[in-house]
């Protein structure tokens, strides 16, 4: 057993601690929100140059050879930050895939691309009336004339693809006469069209759809027919990651409602001095503890070579985190009183980035059944 | 033991229903039942049509133009409103601001008032918290010095207020102000009515959560205010404030919106698919659904018990209006936590133009999000149910000190 991190891992950290505090402030992340792109571009070019956009490749292909703590780490920093940059959508779910089945022409073309910052991508999976079911594709890939290798026509509509107003390169899932299959799609191809929406927490997604979209032979990541346990996997990840941003943003939340309770006063006594609100601050504290040891465990095992151990142990993370998340967030709001309804103060922005994350890749509940269902396989 | 209305409160519910069919506009209620972007001029149309047919105000007593309905009518009213999707009658000038005007209010300010507010003409505010005054109120601090002059007697307040409900339509705010600070501070507070149009003060707008502008600060600077608008007397006006507290029960558990929330949820839960069929077959999500139901119907039985008990006058000061209120605010957040959570990932997106009224989607965006679009805005906007009149952490103080005596 050994729960320390490594220098390096403690590098990392202290880099992202220092750049966040320095450069990424609160009021620099609302005017970030707030503009055309929805992100900063200068901190992803920072975030390219700490080697965290190369964190999770192999170093063949350019990569720092991370694992899944060292995501865990950068995300719960991306966290405490509210990080509006699309490091989930480009690094984590879309380089992700593209490290894991990619041929090494597309590994070549992209990795290094997303490494050095330059390239940002976008997975466009879900569909409506799909809900969290990863399986549900309706969007259809037709060979040409029959023939794979004459390339596909790409037909269909995907909802709230994170990050892809500002991708150059979208993942898109569709089904072909083998099942589902993955196609890289330049987002500028003719037929692709784009409704990009800020979402609650003020990051930046898209409804896509697409009509007759002409990609060649080489567009398709790994097997025709083999996309989904791909995105299952891609999936997983991103879960684990959110699980690490969710315990930084509560961390960061506890910290924030510790000092509120320690300074606000009513009826002569800081308010921390209501044994109501004290047991209250120490359930968000315990709360926070346990879904720090979830995510840790999520972030160690979804590595695992054994798909349905990794998936069940982050559906287990992801519906436990979120839950708590959602005690931390409301009670951070409660008892800042009026102050915690406010757009001023990051607490009510951290509380819409915690529910958004129990909404996003499968909610509480959709991952409490997928858990649920593995003890009747067990 | 009998839990049916009688044939006439039956009667009167289908009187209700009627009017309401007939006069409540469709553009305003499918506003409300879309939580949808409501103008000053939606709740000010709404209450002229309800003055317009003698039920301006349905707890005022006949004198100064109620109905005088007893307090079974008033909660049928209360449900029958809330299930067309009315807008809530706002409570600033009728429910709070009228009962002490009537109550400690000379003549003259009750006719000069009362007739203004229950017409639809004066928009109230409530200026009572201020930035070191929420739990405690009491602690308040907005000062009005008496002064005589030659153009008559005033008072010239200096302070603060804030969190102030739609204070940017208000005609008039009623404030809680410091007259004095020897004695305890409760005795040092007047109860004063001022006019918003008045030289030094600065309304700010407070941008909520949600990104609406619902909230505000309104400042006081110098500001003369003739003796005339005190009511009562001086440095008595923590008692009419605390009369207030306790008057007004019927309404404040919200009962009758939330079983129209709990029906938009059912509806939306039966639209939304997972797994091929509708959410509402999803077990997990339909219990959720179902606990909720049952958190309802406790309450409008309990509700109805208070009711009951004020109809005979057996009102003796009980934990009552503290369990309506923390079981009423409670209720009303988990219904709009799970319309949000019903959506998956259609509670992310945040269409600022699908909240005023007239959105249909667009061809990117399908039509059903247009019910979509304002849930998570909902959903975060009524964290605010457990904070504002009397946080829930009081109400639990009121019930464990002053009823149970820990
Ligand atoms: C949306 C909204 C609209 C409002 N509209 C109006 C309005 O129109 N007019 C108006 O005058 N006011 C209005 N209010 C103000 C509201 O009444 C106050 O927010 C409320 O009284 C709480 O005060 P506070 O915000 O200062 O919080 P605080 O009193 O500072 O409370 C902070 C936290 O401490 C807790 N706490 C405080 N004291 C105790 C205690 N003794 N024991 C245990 N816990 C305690 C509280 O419950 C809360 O969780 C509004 C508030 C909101 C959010």
């Amino acid at each position: 057993m050994d729960f320390n991190y490594t220098e390096e891992q403690l590098a990392i950290q202290d880099t992202l601690r220092r750049f966040i505090a320095k450069d990424y402030g609160f009021e620099h992340r609302r005017a970030t929100a707030k503009s055309a792109d929805g992100f900063d571009r200068q901190a992803w070019a920072t975030f390219a140059e700490f080697g965290i956009l190369a964190l999770p490749f192999p170093e063949d292909m350019g990569g720092l050879n991370g694992n899944g703590v060292d995501t865990m780490l950068v995300m719960e920093m991306l966290g405490r930050g509210l990080a509006l940059e699309p490091y989930i959508a480009t690094v984590v779910l879309c380089g992700g895939l593209i490290r894991d089945a990619g041929n090494t022409a597309q590994q070549e073309s992209i990795i290094g691309g997303i490494a050095g910052g330059e390239r940002l991508l976008a997975l466009a999976h879900y569909e409506a009336n799909g809900r969290y079911d990863l399986a549900h594709v309706t969007t259809t890939a037709t060979a040409n004339g029959g023939d794979a290798n004459s390339g596909w026509k790409l037909n269909g509509a995907k909802v709230v693809a994170l990050g892809a107003p500002a991708a150059d390169t979208l993942v898109v899932s569709a089904k072909t006469a083998k099942g589902i299959s993955l196609f890289l799609v330049d987002a500028k191809a003719a037929g692709v069209r784009l409704r990009a929406y800020p979402t609650q927490d003020g990051a930046r997604a898209g409804d896509v759809k697409l009509v007759n979209v002409e990609v060649n032979a080489e567009a398709l990541i790994g097997s025709d027919g083999g996309g989904l346990p791909l995105v299952e996997r891609a999936v997983d990840y991103a879960n684990a990651a959110l699980c690490a941003e969710a315990v930084g943003i509560m961390s960061a939340l506890n910290e924030v409602t510790l000092e509120y309770l320690k300074t606000r006063k009513q009826f002569g006594v800081p308010i921390g001095k209501f044994q109501a609100l004290q047991h209250r601050m120490a359930d968000t504290v315990v709360a926070t503890e346990q879904a720090r040891s979830m995510a840790i465990n999520a972030a160690v095992r979804v590595d695992s070579a054994d798909a349905a151990e990794r998936s069940r142990t982050v559906a287990a993370a992801k519906a436990y985190v979120s839950a708590q998340a959602r005690f931390v967030g409301q009670q951070a709001v409660q008892l800042h009183g009026g102050m915690g309804v406010t757009d001023e103060l990051n607490v009510a922005h951290y509380f819409k980035r915690l529910t958004m994350i129990g909404l996003t890749f499968g909610d509480a509940d959709y991952q409490l059944g997928k858990f649920s269902d593995t003890l009747l396989a067990a | 033991m009998d839990l049916n209305y009688t044939a006439e409160e039956q009667a009167f519910r289908e009187e209700v229903r009627s009017f309401l069919q007939a006069k409540l506009p469709a553009d305003i209620s499918s506003k409300v039942k879309n939580h949808k972007r409501l103008a000053k001029d939606d709740f000010v149309r709404w209450q002229k049509i309800l003055f317009a047919q003698g039920w301006g105000s349905a707890a005022w007593p006949k004198v100064f133009g109620g109905t005088g309905w007893n307090a079974v009518q008033q909660h049928i009213f209360d449900e029958e409103c809330a299930d067309a999707g009315a807008p809530l009658q706002l409570p600033f000038g009728l429910k709070m601001v009228a009962p002490v005007i009537m109550a400690f209010g000379n003549p003259a300010q009750q006719q000069r008032f009362l007739p203004r507010i229950i017409d639809g003409t004066d928009w109230w505010c409530q200026g009572y918290s201020e930035p070191g005054s929420g739990s405690d109120l009491a602690s308040l601090k907005t000062k009005a010095e008496r002064v005589n002059s030659t153009d008559g007697d005033h008072y010239v307040v200096n302070g603060q207020k804030t969190w102030n409900t739609l204070g940017q339509h208000a005609d008039w705010i009623f404030c809680l102000v410091r007259t004095s600070t020897e004695g305890r501070q409760q005795e040092g507070i007047s109860f004063l009515l001022i006019d918003m149009k008045t030289p030094g003060i600065t309304v700010r707008p407070i941008i909520m959560l949600d990104g609406e502008h619902e909230i505000n600060e309104v400042w006081f600077e110098d500001v003369k205010v003739p003796v005339e608008n005190l009511i009562g007397e001086e440095n008595k006006g923590w008692t009419y404030a605390k009369f207030l507290l306790g008057h007004e029960r019927t309404g404040i558990a919200g009962v009758g919106r939330s079983k129209r929330e709990l029906k938009k949820l059912k509806g939306i839960a039966a639209k939304e698919i997972a797994g091929g069929k509708p959410l509402i077959e999803d077990m997990r999500f339909r219990d959720r659904v179902a606990q909720v139901e049952l958190e309802l119907m406790a309450l409008e039985i309990t509700n109805l018990r208070v009711i009951s008990a004020e109809g005979e006058k057996k009102r003796a000061p009980g934990p009552e209006a503290s369990i309506l209120k923390i079981k009423g605010s409670e209720i009303q957040q988990m219904l709009t936590e799970l319309q949000m959570q019903a959506l998956g990932h259609y509670g992310l997106p945040y269409i600022e133009e699908a909240l005023d009224a007239g959105w249909g989607g667009d061809e990117l965006m399908p039509t059903y999000a247009d019910y979509a679009a304002p849930l998570s805005g909902h959903y975060f906007n009524f964290r605010k149910t457990t904070i504002y009149g009397g946080s829930n952490e009081i109400q639990k103080n009121i019930i464990s000190q002053m009823i149970l005596g820990l």
